[in-house]
């Protein structure tokens, strides 16, 4: 079965996503930020990172940089939730190893028409 | 297919909610170049406008927007924060709350306001820092019909493209949902096996695709590495007309539209989707707002519920315990079973009080408003004054925090506006400039104390004495205590204030506070000194749900008297007996004339005794007025659950709710305040219409 974490520190968002993800038949893992998101990273198993960039703690650029570290995680997809659409904000993410991003507003079709890109 | 999100709107208010009164108090507590203040008001605001627009809240995505923006030049440096600044992210906090509730209550707000504000942050944005572009959202393509084309594409990626995690074996299978594709690889590129490194990729694709999507739609599924390949498309031959498959496409216009999909396709809640149009239908009745609100999720720490699960635990065991004393008992076991129902009692208890902290909130909630309120209205007042805030972590059932915001919003204002001196009049005693507000909650037994400190010119005894004389409420020349002139501005229509200014006045006053106070059955205090400052104490019970009752019995039926409401109970003498007209009898105690309300009589009940003299009178008070309730019997004390007669019956005059008591019978509740109104109704219906309420005033007869 196909494992995401999902990070971020919006309860509403967060909640959304993993009930999209989980109602496509995907495990999902939950994380409030960054950090946390990394600390429940170590363990490996993922098979998809779907990351928010504002959090507390730790952003998820840094985190995006810390998990290419972890070789658990030196090819695993780490998708970033983003309103900002903007070239900078795609830059960054990519410079930080991302492998694409989702644009808030979140909508749950396009979401899991998009992951299908990443995660088999 | 289609997942129906309404279910997250009541997370995503509650989290709005929260995320504004975080931006309020870290905006009214921003230092210069307090970046963490920066960043986490911003990211409440990102998090506002993301899920606004999940939920095509369009109004609030578009107006947070610009808030953002703000924020973000100030987060990266580019603006320099100007005060001017803070207050306007104010009343974008203010606006963003308004847009909020309106969304929540399908109710209208003050578009005028955030009208306004949204033009004072547009024009803030242009001036000073560089714009941030604006995303605008694409417009939806409005192809009703599109023809399917054989597509060409070319898709050479870079060597290290899998290190980003992308896979282009997962490209093409969302390719293929676009419509029957074609794929042949080249592998030009391969090198020997020895000079291969396997974590790089050297293959490069030709792909022939027939799909009705368009360019752009193709594009997209090459988004994430355009920076890391060659991609090229050419459309071989525009023809056949295909039928679009809802179901799976990802258009753009689907994209647009989905916000207005979510809400067409949830049942009719709270809540609906775009708010931007006035709603034809009628407005939800205020009251059905409120339960609304009431009914409302609380979130409750770990620990909390940790506990309650080993109290469940040590409940289950006391029962085992008894159940099988139960199944052979004999005498010798007596004492076992004792110490088994102490062990019940005591697990009992500690459920109840665990069950009951559940609902119980810090108090922070109801004072996280007030740094906002005196902020604002130091500013109109032009008194520079501080807020001192203690003990906001004590705790306090849910229920009552709702109902004590106003009472405590009233007593601050009071302060800001009639304690606290001007600052010229400040410096003429010798005080500091500025005036001193301060707040304080703490435990006492089982009640919650909040005080309301201000160091400003204190209660003019003279003056308020003067007024109520002046108003007919003492007689001139009597001798008041001074905590009994104090008391005096609880009193309806008193005010001391010159002129009624627009901050306290707003024809509420002091005695609307007490009332309020009252109703939850608690009590305030003032206690002030001239020049040094006044300090209202109020004190409340921390939980609605449970009261002390003194049980008392009328014939067969026993009845439950708040205890708060007690004053004395005593038996009566025939000499202090005085009847008066129509059947109004009136006990004389000490200096007050007290009359007497026979229950039996109000609830028409068969009594033992009927007769006024030797029999109990339960002395009680409300709203500021005595009555003896006659009863036939004191029974014990005790606390009882207030189960509300109004959801499970009907509302019953004179009955605030029910209990049930330990041998399973119902008592009623009695409504002290209700009773006094009941027991005027029926002395006019004496025809002594005019006396009685002379007596009922307090005349001494």
């Amino acid at each position: 079965m196909t494992k995401i974490l999902v990070v971020d520190d919006s309860n509403s968002i967060r909640d959304m996503v993993s009930f999209t993800l989980k109602g496509a038949g995907y495990e999902t893992v939950e994380a409030r930020d960054g950090q946390e998101g990394l600390n429940t990273a170590q363990g490996g198993g993922f098979d998809l990172v779907i990351s928010d960039v504002n959090m507390p703690n730790m952003d998820g650029i840094s985190l995006c940089q810390a998990l290419r570290k972890l070789p658990a995680f030196k090819f695993t997809p780490i998708l970033m939730l983003t309103t900002e659409s903007s070239g900078d904000m795609k830059e960054r993410g990519k410079a930080a190893g991302a492998t694409g991003w989702l644009v808030k507003p979140f909508n749950p079709e396009k979401l899991l028409a998009t992951i299908k890109r990443v995660v088999r | 297919m289609s997942v129906d999100l309404s279910q997250f709107i009541p997370t995503f208010l509650e989290e709005s909610f929260e995320g504004l009164a975080l931006m309020e108090s870290r905006l009214l507590s921003l230092e210069v170049d307090d970046n963490e203040s920066i960043h986490s008001i911003f990211r409440a605001a990102h998090s506002i406008k993301g899920g606004a627009g999940t939920f095509g809240f369009e109004n609030v995505t578009e107006f947070t927007h610009l808030v953002e923006t703000l924020l973000d030049e100030m987060r990266d440096g580019r603006r320099v924060i100007a005060s001017a600044d803070v207050e306007l992210l104010l009343d974008s906090v203010d606006c963003i709350r308004l847009l909020i509730e309106s969304a929540r209550d399908q109710s209208d707000y003050d578009e005028a306001k955030v009208a306004q504000t949204s033009e004072a942050l547009t024009k803030t944005l242009s001036q000073g820092a560089s714009a941030s572009d604006v995303e605008s959202s694409p417009a939806p393509g409005g192809e009703v019909e599109q023809k399917a084309a054989q597509w060409q594409i070319s898709f050479i990626p870079s060597h290290h493209l899998v290190k980003t995690g992308n896979d282009p074996l997962l490209l093409f299978n969302a390719l293929a949902d676009l419509g029957p594709l074609e794929i042949s690889a080249q592998a030009s590129e391969l090198p020997s096996l020895l000079d291969m490194d396997p974590q790089e990729l050297y293959l490069s694709w030709r792909l022939l695709l027939t799909s009705a999507a368009s360019e752009d739609e193709i594009r997209e599924v090459f988004e994430w590495v355009e920076d890391e390949c060659q991609l090229e498309l050419v459309q071989l031959e525009p023809e056949r007309e295909i039928k679009q498959d809802k179901g799976n496409s990802n258009s753009q216009a689907e994209e647009a539209t989905s916000g207005a999909e979510i809400a067409a396709e949830k049942p009719a809640g709270p809540v609906t989707a775009p708010c931007s149009d006035k709603s034809p239908e009628k407005k939800p009745e205020k009251s059905q707002v409120k339960n609304k609100q009431d009914a409302g999720s609380i979130r409750v720490g770990v620990d909390k519920v940790d506990n309650l699960i080993n109290l469940v635990g040590e409940l289950v065991i006391t029962q085992s315990m008894l159940s099988e004393l139960g199944n052979d008992f004999e005498l010798s076991k007596l004492e076992r079973l004792t110490s088994g129902l102490e062990q019940l009692l005591q697990n009992t208890k500690e459920l109840q009080e665990s069950v009951m902290r559940i609902r119980m909130l810090p108090i922070s909630f109801a004072f996280n408003r007030f740094p906002r309120l005196v902020h604002d209205l130091s500013k109109k007042t032009g008194k520079a004054i501080e807020l001192v805030i203690h003990g906001e972590q004590t705790e306090l059932d849910k229920t009552v925090m709702e109902q004590i915001g106003d009472p405590l919003v009233h007593l601050v204002r009071n302060a800001v506006d009639h304690g606290i001196e001007p600052a010229d009049v400040r410096l003429a005693k010798g005080k500091p400039e500025q005036g001193m507000i301060k707040l304080d909650a703490y435990h006492l037994g089982g009640n919650i104390v909040i005080e309301i400190n201000d160091d400003g010119g204190g209660i003019n005894k003279q003056a308020v004495l003067d007024k109520a004389i002046d108003k007919g409420l003492v007689e001139a020349g009597s001798n008041l205590s001074e905590s009994q002139i104090f008391d005096l501005i609880f009193e309806p229509g008193f005010s001391t204030a010159k002129e009624l200014s627009d901050i306290s006045g707003r024809g509420v006053g002091m005695d609307v506070v007490k009332k309020n106070i009252q109703s939850l059955g608690g009590r305030i205090q003032v206690e002030s000194a001239q020049d040094k400052g006044s300090t209202f104490r109020v004190n409340l019970p921390l939980t609605l749900a449970i009261l002390d009752g003194q049980l008392v019995r009328v014939g067969s039926e026993t009845y439950v008297i708040p205890l708060i409401a007690i004053v004395e109970s005593l038996q009566a003498k025939g000499e202090l007996i005085n009847r008066v007209s129509g059947d109004m009898l009136l006990y004389r105690l000490r200096e007050d004339n007290v009359p007497v309300l026979p229950i039996y009589q109000l609830f028409s009940l068969p009594a033992d005794t009927t007769e006024v003299e030797n029999s109990l009178l339960v002395v009680v008070e409300a709203d500021g007025q005595k009555v003896g309730l006659m009863v036939d019997d004191l029974l014990a004390q005790q606390q009882v659950v207030i189960k509300s007669l109004k959801d499970n019956y009907q509302q019953v005059d004179g009955i605030s709710g029910a209990t049930i008591l330990g041998d399973g019978s119902v008592a009623m509740i009695l409504d002290i305040p209700g009773m006094i109104q009941l027991a005027m109704k029926s002395a006019q219906k004496n025809q002594a219409q005019h006396y009685s309420a002379n007596v009922l005033a307090g005349e001494t007869v």
